[in-house]
């Protein structure tokens, strides 16, 4: 059986799957970020497969807006977790609370 | 059939250390295992005839993105493990559950897509650059020129904002 674009697809939607179990059940916020990193690239996995079901790069270059999203956010968020960090020490999203009044 | 036994060895390489990525205690070692998944993505991208964004996953990802946050994990150096607070009113069960419904729906899309007929290829504009390198630069610097400026702004304001928050002051 040759392999085609939804098996691609489904990869991408088991890798989706997964990151957003990081997102939802972990408690450190560094692996919630990383667990993110792993839907971009989900995403990015389907944007290729695509573009190379139709013979076309466009797909390839929405990947590489993807990926220059995913380097600014991740440099934003880490900076915020530093942030936070040096005020709360501690990166456990439950006792990240101080807006909640 | 050779291309089928290297796709099922690296989508199940993927789908195994994005697992543990997510599970590992130990923050270093899903950091880790985080930067050997971004090297099967990208060996999957050559797969798809991809070479550039295999380049760039490589050289953006497993050298850039996951050093910041191996040095972010260094930085905040836990004395307690963030797992050991936990608060009575979590719910991980359904945590659980909505993304096991992300899982149904989004199979189901591609299950459905797969039943229709076989999207035709819809070949773009004719290039006149052959080689997967020399199109995507054709494209990025001619039809998609304005997003692309957008998005080398879009880095320059994070950069100016990541430097902003970890100043201890301005």
């Amino acid at each position: 059986m040759p392999i085609t674009t939804t098996h691609y697809i489904l990869l991408s939607a088991a890798l989706f799957t997964i990151g957003v179990v990081g997102v939802m059940v972990r408690r450190n916020i560094i692996i919630i970020f990383m667990s993110i990193e792993l839907i971009l690239n989900a995403v990015n996995i389907n944007l290729i497969a695509f573009s190379q079901q139709l013979q076309n790069g466009i797909g390839q270059v929405f990947a590489i807006f993807v990926i220059a999203v995913a380097a600014a956010e991740a440099a934003v968020g880490l900076g915020i977790i530093l942030a936070f960090y040096r005020n709360k020490e501690t990166v456990n999203i439950d006792e990240m609370n101080v807006m909640r009044s | 059939m050779a291309q089928a036994i290297a796709f099922y060895f690296i989508a199940a390489c993927i789908l195994g250390f994005a697992v543990l990525v997510v599970s590992t205690k130990d923050t270093v070692h899903s950091v880790l295992f985080l930067v050997l998944d971004f090297l099967f993505v990208a060996a999957l991208y050559v797969l798809l005839g991809a070479e550039f964004l295999a380049a760039i996953q490589i050289l953006v990802y497993a050298g850039g993105i996951v050093v910041l946050y191996l040095f972010v994990v260094m930085l905040v150096n836990l004395k307690r493990p963030p797992e050991a607070h936990s608060d009575p009113h979590r719910r991980t069960m359904l945590g659980f559950l909505l993304a096991g419904a992300v899982l149904v729906e989004v199979g189901a899309i591609a299950i459905y897509g797969f039943s229709q007929p076989a999207m035709v290829p819809v070949p773009g504009a004719a290039m006149p650059v052959t080689g997967n390198t020399a199109q995507i630069g054709w494209l990025l610097y001619t039809s998609y020129l304005i997003p692309f400026e957008i998005a080398s702004m879009l880095l320059l304001v994070a950069m100016i904002g990541a430097i902003v928050l970890a100043k201890r002051e301005l």
